[in-house]
């Protein structure tokens, strides 16, 4: 696949940007009958006839879903539809058991708001143009086959668990104007929702396991030309890196068929994350031809504006306005802010400042021990295993001087492999500082008269000598000494 | 006639009122009611074919257990006892559930549909399941995969449909009481043609959950019987809300029971709908039409001529309505998860399963209905088809809020004629659909209607019904109407229109 370099594309065109986001919400029941939604349980063990589409059986509208739904719009500024319809969206596959999906078409519960994204200290205002109710379908398992899709598979497993999980469709106006930064603009929105959403408590919004799903558009035009290009969507883009890469890849692409003088043809692409690019999937110019129309089996919704204004005093405060407030709060650089959004740490530093920690050694920790441990696995900050809270003890015992720094990443190990809270891991792996002076002194004597060149050094004046026999000192210890307490020892034997 | 045939004749003929009584007063078993009906279905049903599914052992288990309930003095419903014939359409764990069609071959429901909840909570002994046209799209029940039902009337003849099997059950003396479901007239017609009482309650005024969907919005489950009082009695067991049901209507149950035991219709004002007549219209049905009005006004109705312009439009407007959402309704018919499977040889793909599957499980009627329903939905198609559809049911709706706001009730023929020769018009869809013109606009409305009989049409000695239209929730006034003809014409008779009922062979 020809692409051009992404900065001689940008040179060229403009993309403007369309971002659909399916959330699941966190509903304990599903969207249209009382089945579990939990993640994970045994296929097919969380269905009953409304689920599985059985003859007969009719579906009838989760009330916590639809609070959702509003909250969810109304958080991104829409109008709250007065009176609003399900629709079927019809089209045939396995995975979908009635072969309609009970979705909303042209009444949408929520539309026309908007939502501001902060990057780089520059503030974006992201139109959205409708958030909707719709139901999940199943999962399909394509066995044998190259492709791990439905097309040359041996045969498919079907698990119903996830038919007629509640979703959240929430679809972007086109986003226009960010030039360069359309990828970085796009995986800060995404990472704006998710974080949003999670403060709303409507959804686990975890992108590895599904429940937040990004579609993403994108069309290139000329720079200085008004006229829409023709777009793609692309798929299976399932972490804010993979927006991001996915978009820059998508962007280069096109701007290669462009330049050669082809044409964008408007389609369905896959997100390949191993090898970093897209394909071909449906071309939506033969698209299917949905059929929608009402949903004679639901009564229209109408929730009533005293219900919709009591939902709106329940909503988190906006996070752009959030990040304004704890940025000064915290006296952050803009450097380090950052560092703290695109790392997705803002409301695990505010939790932890909250529990007692300074923000400088909050930030330190969750960049750092917390970052490497989240990236190792593949998971997000809040699924590594260790809370706001045991971090926030972990400083405090640092503090007291109870462990040091080094001593700590012990702790956070403790802690994130279930060894209990930060002090019972200190006690269980006697890892606090030697506090016993006689020790230490017959430990610093020892480094003194094994190491007379470093003492000579010192006498002579070079201070910064001393951290060889602090080394030593330390290592006698097994870490387990204050560094500043052994340098003065030191000093004071040699001085 | 032993007097054993004599008692087993006897039984049969009850009324479910006076079964009920019988077995209350423990006169009579539940257990020996049931017997004797399922005695009868086996020596009429090899002709008559009302059953898809008999459930004998089952039957006579529960009506074991009313038996004892009742012996124990427990309380138990005012139908306790009195077996029923439920439409193959509405699920009942343990049973098959066919639709009519082959696509649901070995289908069995895993659950009751609320209706069947109700009945056999209420104690009412379910006999089996009835035959009915493949997903109730028919008038004639010929277009059962399993073969027609014949009119006990004239077994050369249909016996309406969809609920023929239904109907006819009740007309030939295999089961007092019968559950229809009325998406076009399926309970009505059938009613009148085998000259007994069909009633489609409002819309959401019985649940439609474990109904296996025709066109949701306009299905509706309702009784069948041979008397107003039974047909209301039934009514109130399976009427009410159900929040399993989304369209189902939260209010209580009109007082059905009541309205039929007054039958008074002094001062009531009939509309008699001026479109629903004429042109097309057996002259028998016309003449027992007229003189059933006639007999309204002499019992104090008074009666007006009514126009409801609209209703000329109700049969095209029906026909996209109905298709749109069958089409839709019918696509889980796949072969995936449950029923009939063809073409799976490891190498078709789930796509081509499933046409295979649904090219092989549905007869033709249903396959045009999903070809009209699936066109009608199409984009570009969508306004000029469904959406117009939908602004002349809303005009409808109006003609009749115009209508009831000078009249209670509004009467017209149940059927523009009598039963129809088996084979006469299987050929001529356009000739069948219009057996339903009379009944459809109240689907359409969603408004309460019912048929009843009002005699033989003199050129055929076939039943004429006539039928009555309410307001929704005023399912009382059809009751009202309904039982006062029916005293004055069996007065006038000298006993049930169903006395008049040929011989079905010898009763044992």
């Amino acid at each position: 696949m020809t692409v051009l370099p992404y900065e001689e594309a940008l040179a060229v065109y403009d993309p403007v940007l369309g971002l659909e986001v399916h959330v699941e919400l966190n509903t304990t029941s599903k969207m249209f009958c009382g089945c579990s939604t939990a993640f994970g349980a045994e296929p097919n063990t969380q269905v009953c006839a409304v689920c599985l589409g059985l003859p007969g059986s009719l579906p009838v509208v989760n009330a916590k879903a639809v609070e959702s739904a509003i909250r969810i719009g109304l958080a991104l500024n829409c109008t709250i539809a007065e009176w609003c319809r399900f629709s079927r969206k019809n089209y045939f596959y396995p995975d979908m058991p009635k072969n309609y999906q009970i979705s909303q078409y042209d009444e949408p519960i929520a539309y026309d708001g908007w939502t501001d994204v902060v990057l780089d200290g520059e503030s974006y205002r992201i139109g959205i143009e409708r958030a909707h109710m719709e139901e999940d379908t199943g999962k399909s398992l394509h066995v044998g086959g190259a492709t791990g899709r439905i097309h040359g598979a041996d045969y498919s497993l079907l698990d119903y668990n996830r038919s007629g999980v509640p979703l959240i469709e929430i679809v972007t106006k086109p986003i226009e104007g960010t030039g360069a930064k359309a990828p970085e603009v796009a995986r800060a929105y995404v990472a704006m929702l998710r974080d949003l959403l999670r403060a709303l408590g409507v959804s686990d919004v975890r992108m590895e396991q599904g429940s937040l799903r990004c579609d993403a558009n994108v069309s290139l035009r000329p720079i200085g030309t008004s006229t829409l290009g023709t777009r793609t969507e692309t798929k299976n883009v399932n972490s804010l890196r993979s927006v991001e890469r996915a978009l820059r890849y998508e962007i280069t692409r096109q701007a290669a068929v462009l330049a050669g003088g082809g044409r964008v043809i408007q389609e369905t692409r896959h997100w390949h994350e191993d090898s970093g690019i897209t394909t071909a999937g449906r071309s939506k110019e033969t698209a299917e031809d949905y059929r929608y129309f009402p949903e004679p089996d639901l009564v229209p919704i109408a929730p009533s504006r005293e219900w919709v204004e009591q939902l709106r005093a329940t909503l988190p405060e906006p996070p752009a306005a959030k990040l304004q407030r704890v940025s000064a709060e915290w006296g952050f650089s803009e450097l380090e802010m950052r560092d703290v959004v695109s790392a997705g740490a803002v409301n695990a530093i505010e939790a932890t400042v909250a529990a007692g920690a300074s923000p400088q050694s909050a930030r330190k920790w969750w960049l750092t021990e917390v970052a490497r441990r989240a990236n190792e696995a593949g998971v997000d900050l809040e699924d590594v295993g260790i809370s706001p809270q045991q971090v926030a003890e972990v400083q405090a015992l640092v503090e007291n001087r109870t462990i040091n720094d080094k001593l700590a990443r012990q702790v956070f190990e403790g802690v994130i492999a279930g060894e209990g809270s930060p002090a019972e891991v200190v006690a269980a792996r006697r890892l606090a500082i030697v506090s016993d002076e006689g020790a230490l002194a017959a430990a610093v004597n020892e480094a003194i008269n094994a190491n007379p060149d470093i003492v000579d050094k010192i006498k002579s004046g070079k201070v910064q000598a001393a951290g060889a026999l602090i080394g030593s000192v330390m290592k006698q210890m097994r870490g387990q000494a204050d560094a500043a307490r052994v340098r003065e020892l030191i000093l004071e034997k040699i001085g | 006639m032993t007097l054993q045939q004599g008692a087993a004749a006897e039984i049969i003929r009850l009324t479910a009122v006076d079964l009920a009584t019988k077995i209350k007063s423990r006169e009579l078993s539940a257990v020996e009611a049931t017997r004797t009906h399922l005695d009868r279905i086996a020596d009429v049903d090899g002709e008559i074919h009302a059953f898809l599914y008999v459930d004998g052992e089952r039957a006579l288990a529960s009506a074991g257990r009313v038996d004892a309930k009742i012996a124990a003095g427990e309380m138990v419903g005012p139908l306790a006892g009195v077996p029923l014939a439920l439409k193959d359409i509405l699920t009942y764990t343990g049973a098959p559930t066919t639709c009519g069609s082959k696509i649901l071959e070995g289908w069995l429901p895993p659950y009751d549909a609320t209706v069947t909840r109700r009945l056999l909570d209420h104690d009412i002994v379910i006999l089996g399941k009835t035959n009915l046209d493949e997903f109730a799209m028919g008038s004639s029940t010929e277009n059962s995969a399993f073969g027609p039902t014949r009119n006990p009337w004239d077994s050369d003849r249909i016996p309406g449909g969809s609920g023929g099997g239904s109907a006819a059950a009740v007309a030939a003396f295999e089961a007092p009481l019968a559950i229809g479901t009325d998406t076009g007239g399926s309970i009505r017609q059938p009613a009148a043609v085998t000259g007994t009482v069909g009633v489609k309650p409002t819309y959401g005024g019985s649940s439609r959950y474990g109904l296996v969907a025709l066109a949701s919005s306009l299905d509706q489950p309702g009784p069948c019987a041979r008397t107003v009082l039974d047909a209301a009695l039934l009514h109130q067991v399976i009427a009410g809300h159900d929040p399993c049901d989304s369209t189902s209507i939260d209010q209580p149950v009109p007082d059905v029971v009541g309205a039929a035991r007054s039958a008074d219709v002094a001062g009531m004002k009939v509309g008699v709908v001026s479109e629903l007549g004429g042109e097309g219209y057996a002259p028998g049905v016309e003449q027992r039409f007229n003189e059933a009005v006639e007999l309204l006004a002499s019992l104090g109705a008074e009666i007006i001529e009514v126009s409801c312009p609209h209703f000329v439009y109700a049969l095209p407007a029906y026909y996209l309505i109905l298709p749109a959402e069958c089409s839709s309704n019918l696509a889980k018919f796949d072969g995936m998860r449950f029923g009939l499977r063809v073409g799976d040889d490891g190498v078709a793909s789930a796509e081509q399963v499933m046409a295979a599957t649904r090219e092989a499980g549905f007869g033709a009627e249903v396959k045009r209905r999903i070809i009209i329903g699936t066109y009608a939905l199409s984009s570009g198609y969508y306004d000029a088809y469904y959406g117009q559809a939908q602004k002349v049911r809303t005009l409808i709706s109006r003609d009749f809020d115009k209508a009831f706001a000078d009249v209670d009730v509004l009467v017209s023929p149940s059927t523009p004629i009598t039963a129809f020769k088996i084979g006469e018009k299987v050929d001529d869809p356009l000739a069948m659909y219009m057996n339903d013109l009379c009944t459809i606009p109240s689907n359409l409305a969603g408004n309460a209607s019912a048929s009843f009989p009002v005699g033989l049409a003199p050129e055929d000695g076939l039943p004429v019904g006539l039928q009555v239209m309410a307001p929704p929730l005023a399912d009382d006034r059809l009751y009202r109407v309904g039982a006062a003809l029916e005293a004055a014409l069996e007065s006038a008779w000298g006993g049930s229109l169903l006395d008049r009922l040929p011989d079905l062979g010898a009763v044992r």
